[in-house]
C-alpha cells in the first residue's frame, strides 16, 4: 500500500507548520510520504465559485499524477483541499461521461485508483498510538473539526457530519481531555480570511467564545484555514469581540507530536500568532505517564487558567 | 412567459437550467426553513437559503424572481460549509445550487455589487494559480489589493508573517505549467470571453 502525500500551497506558506509538524511525526512512527510529484493547487473556493470544470479538473490533475507514481492512497492533511479531491473522485466516478470529459481537460486517463484519506484517518492508522505516548497531553481540548471534514456526508463517508468523535478519540488517546462543545463543525468564515475579515470576526469569535466558556486549553485543527482564521486573524476577532482570548490553536499533529515527545521547533510550535508556550509547560497536579484515568477529574493547572482560557478556573473545571 | 426567458439570452427557466447542471429539483424543497436555521451568515444575506429556494420555485412563472437570485447577495455570501445540506430533510444539493448560480451570474455580468471583494479574491486567487500552479500568497495579496483597492488592509500582517516564515517572497511553481495554461484557457477563460 503507497500512500501519498498531497500538502496543498497553504502547507507551503501560511501553514508550513502543519508540513513540519506531520514529516516529524512521520519521521518519528517510521512512516513515508512522497509528494504526489508535480502537484497543483486544488483550486480551493475559488475554482469551484467560479468554474464546474475548473473546479473538477485541478484536483483531477493531482489525482490522476498520484494514479501514475502507484499511489494507492492520497493523504491531504488540509481540510479544504481533501474536500476538493473527495469531491472531484466522488463526482468523477459517479459519472463516465464527465471522468472522460476531464480527463481529457488534464490530458491523463483518470481512473479514481487512488483514495483521498484525511489526517485524522491516517493518524487513527497510527498502530498502539498511547503506547508511543512519552508525554501525556493532559489539557481540556477543544476538537475543532470544521465543516469540510465531515461534510458533505454522503462525499466523505467520514465521521458524524455535525457531532464527529474521530479526533476526540485520538485526543483520547494521547492523555488529553476532549471537552463537549457546541461548535465542532460550525464554520470559521473560511476563504473570506482576506476579502470579508470582518465576517470571519465574527464566526470565529464566536467558535473561541465557546471553547473558552467551557475551560478548553487548547483548539486543536486539522485545518490550514480553520488556523488562519483562528489564530492569525486573533488581532480582528478581539477587536469585534471587545476582548482578549488567550486561547492557542494547535495542529492536530502538533498535539500528537508533543504527546510522542518531539520539540516545538520540530512542530514549528513558534510559528504562532497566539503562543501555545503555555501547553508546553509541564501540567501540574495531574498523575504522569498514560493514565487517561486522570481525564476530567481535574481543573486546568494554576499558572494555564489565567493565561490561556479568558474563563475562570471554576467554569472550566464544571464543564462535560 | 417563455419568450421573455428567451430574450434573457437563454431557453429554460432558472429552475430547469438548475436542475440540468446539479440534478436538484427546487420543486422538492417545501420551505421548511432548515437551511435558513442553520446557515452562519444567513443574517447577512439579502434572501436567506430557504428564500432562493423560492425564488428558483417560482423563476419559471416569473423570470424577475429568477434575475433577483442571479443578483443576489447570497449567492457570494455562501461560504460552502455544508450544513443547509446536511439539514435538509429533502436532501437537496443547496451548496451545489448556489455554485450553479454564481457560475450563471458571472457569465451574464450580474454579480451583485457588494460582492465585488469577495470576487476579486477568488479572481486573484485563480490569477495566481494560472500563471504558477500554485497559490503564492504574496502575489495573491498584491493582486487584490489592487482588484479591490483596499491597499492598507493587513499591512502590519504581512512582516509579522515573513519573520515567523509563513510568506515567501518567490513562488512555488508546477514543472508543467503549459499544462495549467490549457486547462484554465479551455475553462474559465474560454466562458469568461464568451459575448
Amino acid at each position: 500500500m503507497k500512500t501519498g502525500f498531497y500538502p496543498g500551497c497553504s502547507m507551503k506558506g501560511s501553514a508550513r507548520e502543519y508540513s513540519e509538524s506531520l514529516l516529524a511525526l512521520a519521521r518519528e512512527i517510521g512512516r513515508e510520504l512522497p509528494e504526489v510529484p508535480d502537484w497543483n493547487c486544488c483550486g480551493a473556493t475559488a475554482a469551484h465559485n467560479l468554474d464546474r470544470d475548473l473546479a473538477l479538473a485541478l484536483p483531477a490533475r493531482i489525482l490522476a499524477a498520484a494514479e501514475k507514481a502507484g499511489m494507492d492512497e492520497v493523504l491531504v492533511p488540509c481540510a479544504a483541499c481533501y474536500s476538493r479531491l473527495k469531491v472531484t473522485r466522488h463526482e468523477l466516478l459517479a459519472d463516465d461521461s464527465l471522468r472522460q470529459r476531464i480527463s481529457g481537460l488534464v490530458e491523463a486517463d483518470y481512473r479514481g485508483s487512488a483514495g483521498v484519506l484525511n489526517i485524522i484517518e491516517w493518524l487513527g492508522r497510527v498502530p498502539d498510538l498511547e503506547k508511543l505516548v512519552k508525554k501525556p497531553f493532559q489539557r481540556k481540548v477543544a476538537c475543532y473539526y470544521g465543516c469540510l471534514l465531515v461534510r458533505p456526508a454522503g462525499v466523505v463517508k467520514f465521521d458524524r457530519p455535525e457531532d464527529p468523535q474521530s479526533m476526540d478519540l485520538l485526543m483520547k488517546k494521547i492523555g488529553a481531555d476532549p471537552i463537549d462543545w457546541a461548535f465542532k463543525t460550525e464554520c470559521c468564515g473560511a476563504g473570506f480570511s482576506v476579502s470579508r475579515t470582518d465576517l470571519v470576526a465574527r464566526l470565529s469569535g464566536q467558535i473561541l467564545d465557546d471553547a473558552v466558556s467551557r475551560g478548553a486549553e487548547a483548539v486543536v485543527v486539522a485545518c490550514p484555514m480553520c488556523h488562519l482564521n483562528l489564530d492569525l486573524r486573533r488581532p480582528n476577532i478581539e477587536k469585534r469581540a471587545g476582548k482578549k482570548f488567550h486561547l492557542p490553536v494547535i495542529y492536530i499533529t502538533q498535539a500528537v507530536g508533543m504527546a510522542l515527545g518531539l520539540k516545538p521547533k520540530q512542530l514549528g510550535l513558534q510559528r504562532h500568532k497566539v503562543s501555545p508556550s503555555a501547553l508546553l509547560a509541564p501540567a501540574s497536579a495531574k498523575p504522569p505517564a498514560g493514565s487517561k484515568s486522570a481525564s476530567g477529574d481535574s481543573p486546568a493547572s494554576a499558572p494555564l487558567s489565567g493565561s490561556s482560557a479568558g474563563a475562570p478556573a471554576s467554569t472550566a473545571s464544571k464543564v462535560n | 412567459m417563455r419568450s421573455e426567458a428567451h430574450a434573457h439570452g437563454v431557453g429554460a427557466a432558472l429552475s430547469d437550467r438548475v436542475r440540468e447542471k446539479t440534478g436538484v429539483d427546487v420543486a422538492r424543497c417545501y420551505q421548511c426553513g432548515k437551511c435558513s436555521a442553520g446557515c452562519p451568515l444567513a443574517s447577512e444575506m439579502d434572501f436567506p437559503p430557504s428564500q432562493v429556494m423560492h425564488l428558483l420555485q417560482l423563476s419559471a412563472a416569473f423570470p424577475e424572481l429568477a434575475e433577483q437570485a442571479l443578483r443576489s447577495h447570497t449567492i457570494w455570501l455562501c461560504l460552502t460549509c455544508e450544513i443547509c445540506y446536511c439539514r435538509c430533510p429533502m436532501e437537496l444539493d443547496i451548496p451545489a445550487i448556489m455554485d450553479a448560480l454564481r457560475h450563471e451570474s458571472l457569465q451574464q455580468r450580474k454579480v451583485n455589487p457588494r460582492a465585488r471583494d469577495i470576487l476579486a479574491f477568488h479572481r486573484a486567487f485563480l490569477d495566481s494559480v494560472k500563471y504558477t500552479g500554485r497559490l503564492f500568497e504574496m502575489g495573491q495579496v498584491v493582486d487584490y489589493k489592487l482588484r479591490s483597492g483596499h491597499f492598507l488592509q493587513d499591512l502590519l500582517q504581512a512582516p509579522w508573517m515573513f519573520l515567523v516564515g509563513k510568506l515567501h517572497l518567490l513562488p512555488e511553481r508546477v514543472r508543467n505549467r503549459r499544462q495549467l495554461a490549457r486547462i484554465f484557457a479551455k475553462t474559465l477563460k474560454a466562458r469568461e470571453n464568451r459575448p
